[in-house]
């Protein structure tokens, strides 16, 4: 695949059939997710329980334990594996119809990397020397074979981005002077990201932690490691809604039956996520110490800016439903709804996605209004927060993406059955979650703490009247667990589904005159812009917390 | 680049909104003092936490009439002191540090919200115009005994 | 080439229905920032 195509060849070769060993590299990634999912939801499960009143659990297994487990499993692997997957399987398709060797050569070294380092740190964590969430706060001290686990998914992630890299660059030296296709175009946007938000958590794992939980340094710089941490975490909720919006933006459309509203626009909201996800990691700092009051608010404004792409993509989705329908003939201000293929999966859990972002994104405004997050900080507020953004707007987003995936990369058949199946576990999950996150969302504001196993603080008249609360929450959390071993079941399924072609859904732009602007691609400009903008947030809160370093602190195992 | 004008109207509106709200808060925090826990920087060797002032004297020290300092160390898995009493209508100024791990400092029902980090001292004050006995509880997981780690301060 | 403006080709549809949609989603995310801001201002 390293020879040029002609235009119609490629066309050809694009329409066609997955390569059988592009197909293995995307679902080895797509099922690895799957399998993270279904551990990790089952830890979700026992938590609720636990939390609800409704469970003790057994000796050899620790509520902390499960969390950590639920977190790394689901905001790090389901994720990660997915994410890479789904990408590859769209370079390949809107690239050439195939991977490069070298580009999947890439990607499998990335996925090897990643699952030694899953199937290490996953062991870590069950044999409690890990206990520490998936945010691994230092000064506690996990085996150093966890942080070494961290850093083979990180670094293995990397390798995927590269692949990534080299096979958009293939591609562009094939096609001299063409714009690359959208899908490819906000691919590599999302690695790109990637790799530069990953260097904060590598830095402070590689450079702080592994040293430290050896013994070869005796301290750690607490705020330091911090603050590098969340100068990746922030962006890495962005690397998880990117390709989201991916689906949102260039298969939706195509689902639907109509045209992708703006070419131009979604490669600018996607440019402006990496300008302005990353130098934003104080908003997770807001009520620490060590960080001048100026500098907290310096960063709330740069991710209020982050917004902006959000509240673009909002009106592209409602445009492209809109003038769907209206070309159908649907007259009024929300007749365009009834056109809407409600039935089908392929839209309708994307769809679910998108509409749960609106209470989504409105709680993370709120977290992010500077002293208002002390209403919110570290209560189940934040946990009902992120259950609908990353575990139903994503989620739902990349089930419903599933759906159609395996079949197209495996040659099979999306059957009528399997996606009114899929209706029906979209359906379980967002009841699951309204009722799960609904209760969080309230219980946080009543001040319950989020990341704490059962209690009533010596039966404090307040925090038992968090426990009812805590009840529905576990009721919604078994519904999410009915609907993932739903999702499981229909994933064995669809691998088993009879054989035929399934389409991999891309959209067409409906710009007919209008060219997106270059500048869009010019992947240096911006990369370079990033860094500016990180050292004008974090130079001076950095260099003072630097200055002003006190012995730092030894290791500590508190469980 | 073409936008559609009624976009271009949303985004003017969606900007627009989100500048009242940077607005609001940014004149809450900074002129009227209504900021974030924290206050810049005041380093502390958290070994040596009980031999530095004025964690080497944890507790209430009354500053004023209805004013107080509290000098607060959370630690594994309780805070020093503990059961702390105040009159009502007292504004106390809590500093708070850590002997060991990350701690939170949470008091339901109000404001009060914030990370004990060791190696640094981090401060908040509330006004405390409701009799009561209000709760203190740790909001980041901090090991074992985390959902245990409390304590009470009565407003009298 | 048809050099006929985007947007002559959107606006033959109209994105009213789009419009209101997000000016509701605005009224949304209005409505939860000033109840959490009134929550914060009541506990101070």
């Amino acid at each position: 695949m390293d020879h040029a195509l002609t235009a119609t060849k490629q066309e050809q070769a694009e329409a066609a059939a997955f390569d059988r060993r592009d197909a293995s590299l995307v679902l080895a990634h797509v099922l690895l997710a799957f399998g993270a999912l279904l551990l990790g939801g089952v830890a979700g499960l026992l938590q609720g329980l636990v939390r609800g009143g409704v469970i003790t659990l057994p000796g050899g297994i620790g509520y902390y334990q499960l969390l950590t487990a639920h977190g790394v499993l689901m905001a790090l692997i389901f994720t990660t594996f997915f994410i890479i997957g789904f990408l590859y399987s769209g370079m390949a398709k809107n690239m050439g119809g195939a991977l490069t060797d070298t580009a999947r050569r890439l990607g499998w070294i990335g996925f090897w990397l990643m699952a030694v380092g899953t199937a290490l740190g996953t062991v870590m964590i069950l044999t409690n020397q890990a206990t520490v969430l998936y945010t691994f706060y230092a000064p506690m001290k996990a085996s150093p074979l966890f942080y070494i686990a961290l850093a083979l998914v990180v670094v293995g992630s990397w390798m995927s981005g590269y692949g990534i890299f080299s096979h958009y660059r293939w591609w562009k030296k094939n096609n001299k002077g063409k714009m690359s296709p959208l899908f490819s175009f906000m691919a590599v946007a999302t690695m790109l990201l990637w790799q530069i938000c990953t260097i904060g958590v590598a830095v402070t794992v590689l450079v702080q932690f592994i040293p430290w939980s050896l013994g070869w340094t005796d301290k750690i710089h607490v705020m330091i490691s911090r603050t590098l941490f969340w100068y990746f975490g922030h962006p890495l909720v962005y690397f998880w809604l990117m390709p989201a919006y991916i689906c949102w933006y260039v298969v939706v459309p195509k689902v639907i039956g109509g045209k992708i509203f703006s070419d131009a626009l979604a490669r600018l909201a996607f440019v402006l996520f990496i300008l302005f996800s990353v130098p934003v990691g104080f908003h997770h700092q807001l009520t620490e110490p060590g960080i001048a009051p100026v500098w907290k608010y310096l960063q709330v404004i740069l991710t209020f800016m982050v917004i902006i792409p959000s509240l673009m993509t909002a009106f592209a989705m409602f445009a492209t439903f809109e003038l769907y329908g209206r070309s159908k003939g649907a007259k009024g201000l929300f007749g365009w709804l009834k056109f809407l293929p409600w039935k089908d999966v392929r839209f309708f859990a994307p769809f679910m996605g998108m509409l749960i972002f609106i209470p989504a994104g409105a709680g993370g405004i709120i977290n992010a209004s500077h002293q208002l997050n002390t209403v919110v900080h570290n209560t189940l507020w934040v946990t009902g927060h992120f259950h609908l953004t990353v575990a139903t707007t994503v989620a739902l987003t990349f089930f419903g993406t599933a759906y159609w995936l395996i079949p197209a990369v495996t040659g099979r058949t999306l059957t009528p059955k399997l996606n009114r199946l899929g209706i029906i576990q979209t359906i379980v999950w967002v009841v699951g979650m309204l009722i799960m996150s609904l209760s969080m969302h309230t219980v946080g504001l009543l001040g319950a703490p989020r990341r704490t196993a059962y209690t009533t603080y010596q039966d404090y008249p307040d925090a038992l009247g968090w426990i009812p609360y805590q009840v529905v929450m576990a009721v919604g959390g078994t519904v999410l667990f009915v609907s993932i071993i739903l999702l499981v079941i229909n994933i064995v399924l669809l691998l088993r589904a009879p054989k035929g072609y399934t389409e991999y859904p891309i959209a067409e732009t409906a710009e007919t005159a209008e060219r997106t602007p270059r500048i869009l691609e010019r992947w240096g400009l911006w990369a370079s812009l990033v860094v500016v903008l990180v050292l004008f947030a974090y130079t001076v809160p950095f260099a003072e917390m630097l200055q002003h370093a006190g012995p730092g602190s030894k290791p500590w195992v508190t469980w | 680049m073409h936008i559609h004008k009624l976009e271009k109207i949303w985004l003017v509106i969606g900007m627009a909104m989100l500048a009242v709200f940077l607005g609001i808060v940014g004149v809450s925090a900074f002129a009227q003092g209504m900021q974030p826990p924290g206050g810049g920087h005041h380093v502390i060797d958290p070994d040596k936490v009980y031999e530095t002032p004025p964690f080497d004297n944890p507790g209430l020290e009354q500053i004023g009439d209805k004013e107080y300092n509290a000098y607060v160390v959370a630690y594994v898995f309780g805070y020093n002191p503990a059961n702390m009493e105040v009159p009502v209508g007292s504004t106390v100024h809590f500093q708070l540090t850590s002997a060991d791990v990350v701690h939170g400092f949470q008091i339901p029902g109000t404001n009060v919200n914030m990370m004990a980090v060791p190696g640094e001292v981090n401060h908040f004050s509330h006004t405390f115009d409701k009799p009561g006995e209000y709760l203190i509880l740790c909001n980041e997981y901090c090991g074992a005994g985390h959902e245990y780690m409390a304590t009470r301060i009565m407003v009298k | 080439m048809d050099k006929r403006p985007k947007a002559q080709e959107h606006e033959r549809h109209s994105l009213k229905g789009a419009f209101v949609s997000v000016l509701l989603l605005g009224g949304f995310i209005a409505v939860s920032w000033f109840g959490v801001f009134l929550l914060f201002m009541s506990r101070g």
